[in-house]
C-alpha cells in the first residue's frame, strides 16, 4: 500500500478518488456527499453552527494513510469490567477482540453497508464527510423486549489517519441497554464518527460515552437518536481528551410520552477546545428532555455548548430543561454558551439557565485548613462541582469508570 | 506551644491586629473575649492562613515552627485545627470521604501511613460514639442543609478525627442553644490533656462555663488590654467592655 500525503479539504477528495472502488455499499449516496461537500467546504466560523468551534486545524492537517498498529496498549487502558464488549481500531470492527452476547446482533458496516435514515449531509459537512468516505462501522441491534445489561463499545484509534466510522443501533420494542462508549488513541488523527440510533416504543437506553481521545487527536462525533413513544434515551458524555473536539447530538422525541437525557461534562486544559452541542426536537406531544452540562476548563482551553431546542406545533405538554455551567480554573480559560429555544406549541414548560463562576475561595480555605493540599482541594472542588452530572449516570459500572477517569485525568492536569 | 509576639496585620489597608503578644504553655486553654470588631476573628484567620490579610509586624510561632511562613495544610499537619465560626457548606463532597482525605492528607505531609477506608470507618464510627452523634452524619455532604447547632458538632466531629494539638475554636458557641453548646465543650474537654492546648474565642462568657479556661485575654482595638485568671470573664460578663476598653485607653 502506497503512503500518501493528504491536506484540507482536498486531501478528503484524493481520498476518496483513490478508494472509490473498493468502498462498500450505495456509492451514489457518497457521490451526492462529496457534491455537497464541495460545494459546501468544511464548516466555517462564518457558519451559524460552528461560530465557536474553528475546524483550521482540521483543514491544515495532512493525515497520514498510515497502517494500523498493535492496538494492546489501548486495550490495556480499557477499564477491567466484568462486561461483552464491542471492538473498533481504527473505524474497523474487530469480531476476535469483540465478546457480544449470543442475544444482541452486530454487523460490521463493511459486510452490511446502510447509510441509514436520520444523518442528512446535505445538513451536516461532518456528516457529508464521513458519508464520503465510511469504511466501517458497526451496527448493534438489541432484539424486542431483550434486557442486554451493560455493553462497553470500544474505539481505539493507532494510526495517525482520518477515520469515518459508520454505526448504527437500533433497540427493539421494549428493548433495553447500557452502552458504555470509550474513545481512546495514540498520535494525531481525526476521529469522526456517525452514529444513528433507533430507540423502539417502551425500550430504554442508557448511552454513556467517554471521550479521551489523544492529546493531539481530533474527535467529530455526530450522534442522531429517534426516541419513539414512551421510551427513555439517557445519554451522558464526559469529554476530556482530544485537541479539539465536538460531540453534534441530535435528539428526535418521535412518540409521545418520550424522554431524552442529554447530560455532558467536559474538563479541559492547556488549548483544548471542547464543543458540545445538541439539537433536540420535541416533534410529539408528552415529551420531556433534561440537559444539564458542565464545563471545568483550566489553562487556556475553550468550552463551548449550544443547546437547541426545538418544540414543534403539534408537541403540546412538552417539559424541556436545560442548564448549563461553568467553572472557570484560569484566568484564560473561555466558556460560550448558546441556548437556544423555538417553540411552536401553546402548551409547554421549557426553562434554561446557564452559570459562569470560579472555584469559592472559603471552600478552598476550608479544605486547606484542614491539611489537604491546595491542588488536591482543587480537584475535590472541581470533582463536587461535576458530581451533580455525572451521579444521573443511571448504571453504575460506567458511573464509576467515568469518576475514575475524572480522578485521573486531575492527577495528569492539577490545575 | 504557641507563641505571639507583637503580630500586627491589615486587610484592604486596614490595620485590624495592632501588636497582639500571647503565649499559650502545652496543656493549656486559653480565651480570648472581646467586642465586636476587635479583630478576634482575624486573629483566627492570621493563624490559620487564610489569604487576604497581610501580616505587617510580629511573629507567630508554632511548636518552635514559623507558622506565618507555612501554607494553611502544613499549619494543619503541624497540629493546628480552626473550628470555623461559620463552617463553609460542600456541596457534593460527603462528609466522610472529606475526614478521611483531610486525615490522610495530614497523615501524608508529616510521612505516616495512611488509613484504609475500613480502618478510617472504624475511628471515625468510635468518635462518633463518643460525641452522641448519628452514623447518619457521615453519609451526608459536608455541612450542607445542616443547621447551626449541627454544623458546629461537625467541626468538633473533626476536631475529634483530626486530633489537633491545638484548637482555635473562632466564636463557636455563636448561633448555638445550650444542648449544643454542650456537645461543642463536652468534644473540647475530651481532647484536654498535657499535650493538648486550645484559644477559645468568644464575645460571651457563657460557654467558659463548659470550656473552663486557665486564662483569659480581652482584646479590643487589635492588641491585649488585659490578661488574667477564669474571674476575668465574670468581670466582664458583669461590667461589660465598655469600662474596660476605657480603661486602658
Amino acid at each position: 500500500m502506497s503512503v500518501l500525503t493528504y491536506s484540507g479539504i482536498e486531501g478528503f477528495f484524493a481520498r476518496f478518488a483513490a478508494l472509490r472502488p473498493h468502498l462498500p455499499g450505495d456509492v451514489a449516496a457518497r457521490d451526492r456527499a462529496a457534491a455537497i461537500l464541495r460545494v459546501q467546504g468544511l464548516p466555517s466560523i462564518r457558519d451559524e453552527a460552528w461560530k465557536y468551534t474553528n475546524l483550521r486545524p482540521v483543514a491544515q492537517a495532512s493525515f497520514q494513510s498510515a497502517a494500523t498498529a498493535d492496538p494492546s496498549a489501548l486495550l490495556a487502558r480499557l477499564p477491567q469490567l466484568n462486561a461483552p464488549r464491542l471492538v473498533m481500531v481504527d473505524g474497523h470492527y474487530l469480531a476476535t477482540l469483540s465478546t457480544l452476547p449470543p442475544q444482541v446482533k452486530c454487523l460490521p458496516f463493511a459486510a452490511a453497508p446502510k447509510f441509514g435514515t436520520l444523518a442528512n449531509p446535505a445538513c451536516e459537512p461532518m456528516v457529508a464527510l464521513n458519508t464520503m468516505l465510511a469504511e466501517d462501522g458497526f451496527s448493534l441491534t438489541i432484539p424486542a423486549n431483550i434486557d442486554a445489561g451493560l455493553i462497553v463499545i470500544a474505539h481505539l484509534t493507532t494510526a495517525a489517519r482520518s477515520t469515518h466510522p459508520r454505526h448504527a443501533i437500533t433497540l427493539e420494542e421494549g428493548a433495553r441497554a447500557s452502552l458504555l462508549e470509550i474513545y481512546l488513541g495514540e498520535g494525531a488523527y481525526l476521529h469522526n464518527p456517525v452514529t444513528e440510533i433507533h430507540i423502539g416504543e417502551g425500550a430504554n437506553l442508557t448511552h454513556a460515552r467517554l471521550q479521551d481521545e489523544a492529546e493531539e487527536g481530533f474527535h467529530l462525533g455526530t450522534i442522531y437518536a429517534r426516541i419513539a413513544a414512551h421510551s427513555i434515551y439517557d445519554s451522558f458524555s464526559l469529554n476530556i481528551g482530544a485537541r479539539l473536539s465536538r460531540t453534534e447530538l441530535h435528539a428526535s422525541l418521535a412518540g409521545a410520552h418520550a424522554t431524552a437525557h442529554l447530560n455532558a461534562a467536559q474538563i479541559l486544559t492547556g488549548v483544548q477546545h471542547a464543543d458540545f452541542t445538541t439539537i433536540v426536537s420535541h416533534d410529539a406531544p408528552h415529551g420531556a428532555s433534561r440537559q444539564t452540562v458542565k464545563n471545568a476548563l483550566a489553562g487556556r482551553s475553550r468550552g463551548v455548548f449550544q443547546g437547541k431546542i426545538h418544540v414543534a406545533r403539534g408537541a403540546q405538554k412538552t417539559d424541556g430543561y436545560q442548564m448549563n455551567q461553568a467553572l472557570l480554573l484560569s484566568p484564560d480559560a473561555e466558556i460560550d454558551s448558546k441556548p437556544q429555544l423555538e417553540i411552536y406549541a401553546d402548551d409547554v414548560k421549557c426553562s434554561h439557565g446557564a452559570t459562569i463562576g470560579e472555584l469559592d475561595a472559603d471552600q478552598l480555605f476550608y479544605l486547606r485548613s484542614r491539611g489537604v493540599p491546595e491542588s488536591q482541594a482543587r480537584g475535590m472542588l472541581v470533582r463536587a462541582f461535576l458530581s451533580d452530572a455525572i451521579d444521573m449516570v443511571a448504571n453504575g459500572a460506567s458511573r464509576a469508570v467515568l469518576e475514575t477517569a475524572v480522578e485521573l485525568w486531575w492527577q495528569r492536569h492539577p490545575a | 506551644m504557641l507563641h505571639i509576639e507583637n503580630l500586627a496585620a491589615e486587610i484592604d489597608g486596614k490595620l485590624i491586629l495592632n501588636g497582639i503578644s500571647l503565649t499559650v504553655p502545652r496543656g493549656e486553654v486559653h480565651a480570648i473575649m472581646g467586642p465586636n470588631g476587635s479583630g478576634k476573628s482575624t486573629l483566627a484567620y492570621v493563624l490559620s492562613g487564610r489569604d487576604g490579610y497581610t501580616v505587617t509586624g510580629g511573629t507567630a510561632t508554632f511548636n518552635g515552627q514559623d507558622l506565618l511562613a507555612m501554607e494553611p495544610e502544613a499549619r494543619a499537619a503541624a497540629g493546628l485545627f480552626l473550628a470555623f465560626q461559620y463552617p463553609v457548606e460542600l456541596p457534593g463532597v460527603g462528609n466522610a470521604n472529606f475526614l478521611r482525605t483531610a486525615r490522610n492528607a495530614q497523615h501524608r505531609l508529616r510521612g505516616e501511613p495512611e488509613l484504609d477506608a475500613v480502618q478510617f470507618l472504624k475511628l471515625a464510627r468510635a468518635e462518633l460514639k463518643k460525641l452522641s452523634m448519628s452514623d447518619d452524619m457521615l453519609r451526608r455532604n459536608v455541612n450542607v442543609g445542616f443547621s447551626g447547632g449541627e454544623k458546629k458538632r461537625n467541626e468538633v466531629l473533626q476536631m475529634a478525627i483530626l486530633r489537633p494539638e491545638f484548637a482555635l475554636l473562632d466564636e463557636t458557641d455563636s448561633g448555638l442553644d445550650i444542648d449544643a453548646l454542650k456537645i461543642v465543650a463536652e468534644g473540647v474537654n475530651a481532647l484536654r490533656g498535657p499535650n493538648f492546648s486550645a484559644l477559645v474565642i468568644t464575645h460571651y462568657q457563657r460557654l467558659l462555663d463548659y470550656i473552663a479556661p486557665d486564662c483569659v485575654h480581652v482584646l479590643a482595638g487589635g492588641r491585649i488590654i488585659r490578661s488574667g485568671g477564669p474571674e476575668l470573664a465574670l468581670e466582664l460578663e458583669a461590667n461589660g467592655y465598655v469600662g474596660m476598653v476605657a480603661d486602658a485607653a
